[in-house]
């Protein structure tokens, strides 16, 4: 191999830094515990049952973003028949109205940064929010 | 009807407000009691439609205060920012006839006109240049007519405020949360860099209600369906004569002001 | 080919070091404007695009002025323009970087800018906009990367080269004519809503691009054994004199057009300009100054004694890149938003931090440009023995 004496060592180092996380970690496996705050008005019906929230809010939003703000429709009806309004400030954060102690819970526990708290950020039921 | 489910969130949403600390100091100047709660489904049943929106100013019935107040109660509600600069926000505003119509180019105006003030907002155009020119469709028109803004897909090109001929698109060249002044939390604010501007209440449309400016304008704002014969602009119309801005344009505005 | 970039002398290394110093300082500024918005800049509700879109107007002419050397090359093979056309097509590589550059620093929301492709909008000119900026990139990065390997490798390039370049001369053309209609299509701007933008855009591109071109050549020579030749030199300085007539022209004809009818929306903005409106005159010491120069480096490129004589061709293409700037590269944007569609003028002009992130994409422009000359020499060198 030429230049062996860069190489063996540059390989090394690469291999301890790409490894480094992984090695911190090992051996403390947490479970994800997340605790969200559940709705202040009583609400026990989401939109969706929890376990499908978790997974396709995302999508579920998007959908409704696109409903309401380019083809016009604010009615959603889910699969037990109940009609919501599509509206992340009025419907989502009627019930969940603190969004730090619900929604910023599971986002910043897994980093991510929707950006749909640019505007979205303020609840209809409490004055004030960041 | 589903009457129980409105009730049930009445009541839900004024305990949580109850067990909540702040005050109701959310309605701003121009939201009135029925917009404090959030609006539900069932609000959304009875929508009122058009083939093309309109609005016909009775220039002649407003005053400072007047204009004032339909400006208050559009920006007030859709969380407009106060800037104060020449990097300023503004949905719906006021201005002289020179501004109003510089295609008239008048002379020996009436005394009246000189110091006459006009609103003026987005036209809503049939022959929109905004809407050609955006890269994104982030402004596209709605077949009723309203030239729509999707904030989340506007890039701040700035490309549809190059197009107006009218002057009636903002641009948010900062962090526009700090300059609200009495925030509604019912509506979103928007973010920086994205473009906004007048949509014709369109979220108020669809709970069948009018425009908010043109409820606060005391009937000096009238809004209709520009093709129904019946429509209270055509009335308007048929009866007095009525220019647009910048006809020449080839726009075609759906804001026409009765001078 | 790429390593011939690595290593060089302390004067390459130099230049490319204090372009990189201030692009990274202008970068600092561009953090800032990331962070706080364009409030940052001179820009307002009416003057809404300003010195970074007319930054990006002034490079697409440069691009697409290596049409005025690939034309007579390619087409008429005019043998005298050998040693110059890489150091054209590599100059209109540099240029579209910048332009592409000064797009993104403009745009509200940059990380959205994949939304122009996603949501693509046939009937929008920013889209063909794009289309056209990138295909011409990739076009000249192609040609002259393949072209120079060919040449370095002492064979003739491939065949497929050929119709590369006949597109690529028709796209330089449609660049600039694209980035025209941008302009020239709005109904409520009366300064651009003229036919003969696109002509004059060409006209300004064609004597500004090879007038920059041959003034960094010169600067070349000068620091380098690098010689375009004599004849070269001659025939480019001529293209650039009849480009810079037929563009004076351009602008007289407006002129004429706006004062003869005396219709003031066709007045108004020339007079805003030109001589102040409503007392707003922060504009007319910039367009008289481009005037003079406009004209002085006419005056001093016309005749051919004084044309081919370095001493008086350096100050005149100066001259006309200094005046054709200040036209296109202050006047044209400003004087589009104003009057604004109220009649009243808003005044603008740039922050320091705002010129400071233009200067940034102006740095990068030079980094990729010294690098590709850089390579271009290099192999000059290694194939000729000399450069």
């Amino acid at each position: 191999m030429y230049n062996a004496k860069y190489i063996i060592p540059g390989l090394v180092i690469f291999l301890a830094l790409v490894l480094f996380p992984f090695m911190k970690g090992a051996g403390h496996e947490k479970k994800f515990e997340v605790e969200l705050e559940k709705p202040k008005n009583g609400s026990k019906e989401c939109v969706l049952p929890t376990n499908e929230m978790r997974d396709k809010h995302m999508v579920l939003l998007n959908e409704w973003r696109d409903d309401v703000v380019r083809n016009g429709k604010r009615i959603y009806k889910n699969e037990a028949g109940k009609e919501f309004s599509m509206s992340l400030t009025n419907t989502c954060m009627d019930c969940h109205a603190d969004k730090e102690k619900f929604c910023d819970k599971c986002h910043n526990s897994v980093g991510v940064n929707p950006y749909c708290w640019n505007c979205h950020n303020i609840s209809p039921v409490k004055k004030g929010g960041k | 009807m589903n009457s129980s489910r409105r009730d049930f969130l009445k009541l839900a949403g004024i305990s949580a407000v109850a067990v909540s600390a702040g005050t109701l100091g959310f309605l701003g100047q121009g939201a009135n009691a029925a917009d404090a709660l959030p609006p539900v489904a069932a609000d959304f049943k009875a929508p009122i439609t058009a083939k093309r929106w309109a609005m016909v100013v009775d220039s002649a019935k407003f005053n400072d205060a007047l204009l004032q107040k339909c400006a208050d109660a559009c920006h007030s509600y859709h969380n407009v920012p106060s800037i104060g600069s020449n990097k300023e926000i503004k949905w719906f505003w006021s201005d002289d006839f020179d501004a109003t119509f510089p295609t008239e180019r008048p002379a020996h105006l009436s005394e009246e006109m000189e110091h006459r003030k006009f609103p003026l907002l987005c036209n809503h155009c049939a022959n929109p240049p905004c809407v050609r020119v955006c890269p994104t469709k982030a402004t596209f028109k709605r077949e009723d007519g309203l030239v729509m803004m999707d904030y989340h897909r506007c890039i701040g090109c700035r490309y549809c405020m190059a197009g107006c001929p009218f002057g009636a698109r903002s641009f948010n060249f900062q962090d526009p949360a700090p300059f609200i002044k009495n925030v509604n939390p019912l509506f979103p604010h928007r973010t920086r860099g994205v473009v906004e501007k007048c949509t014709f209440c369109v979220e108020q449309l669809a709970k069948g209600e009018q425009p908010l400016c043109v409820q606060a304008s005391d009937g000096a704002l009238l809004f209709g369906d520009l093709e129904d014969a019946n429509s209270s602009v055509r009335k308007a119309l048929k009866e007095k004569y009525a220019i647009r801005r910048k006809p020449d344009a080839g726009t075609e505005p759906g804001v026409f002001y009765i001078l | 080919m790429i390593e011939k970039a690595l290593k060089g002398s302390p004067r390459y290394f130099g230049t490319l070091f204090v372009l990189l110093v201030v692009l990274g300082i202008g970068a600092g500024f561009y953090l800032y404007q990331l962070n706080q918005g364009l409030v940052i800049t001179g820009l307002s509700r009416d003057v809404s695009w300003g010195f970074y879109i007319a930054q990006f107007t002034y490079m697409v002419g440069v691009a697409a002025s290596a049409v005025m050397l690939v034309l007579p090359y390619y087409f008429h093979h005019y043998k005298a323009f050998s040693k110059m056309i890489i150091m054209g097509e590599f100059l209109a590589i540099a240029a579209v970087i910048m332009c592409l550059g000064f797009i993104v620093i403009d745009i509200g929301q940059p990380q959205r800018m994949l939304n122009v492709l996603l949501n693509s909008t046939p009937n929008s000119v920013l889209f063909w906009d794009m289309v056209v900026l990138n295909g011409y990139l990739i076009l000249n990065v192609v040609i002259g990367w393949t072209s120079l390997m060919a040449y370095w490798k002492r064979v003739s390039p491939p065949t497929w080269v050929k119709p590369l370049v006949y597109l690529s001369v028709v796209w330089a053309f449609s660049i600039h004519t694209v980035t025209a209609f941008l302009y020239a299509g709005l109904p409520g701007r009366h300064y651009w809503l003229t036919a003969i933008l696109a002509a004059r855009f060409l006209s300004s591109a064609f004597c500004s691009g090879p007038a920059l071109l041959l003034l960094l050549t010169l600067l070349l020579k000068r620091v380098t054994s690098f010689d375009p030749g004599r004849e070269a030199i001659k025939t480019l300085s001529t293209i650039i004199t009849y480009a810079m007539c037929v563009n004076v022209f351009f602008f007289l004809l407006e002129v004429f057009t706006a004062f003869y009818s005396n219709m003031p929306g066709h007045m108004d903005p020339l007079v805003f300009l030109f001589s102040g409106y409503e007392g707003h005159t922060y504009m007319t010491p910039f367009m008289w100054t481009a005037a003079f120069l406009g004209i002085g480096s006419l005056v001093m490129l016309i005749p051919y004694k004084w044309r081919y004589t370095p001493e008086i061709l350096v100050p005149a293409l100066v001259m006309l890149v200094i005046g054709t700037w200040l036209d296109k590269g202050m006047g044209l944007i400003v004087a589009g938003f104003t009057p604004n569609p109220f009649e009243r003028v808003t005044e603008y002009m740039p922050t320091g931090p705002e010129m400071m992130i233009a200067l940034m994409i102006y740095a990068l422009g030079g980094v990729v440009l010294t690098i590709l000359w850089k390579i271009a020499l290099e192999v000059r060198k290694e194939v000729e023995g000399t450069l």
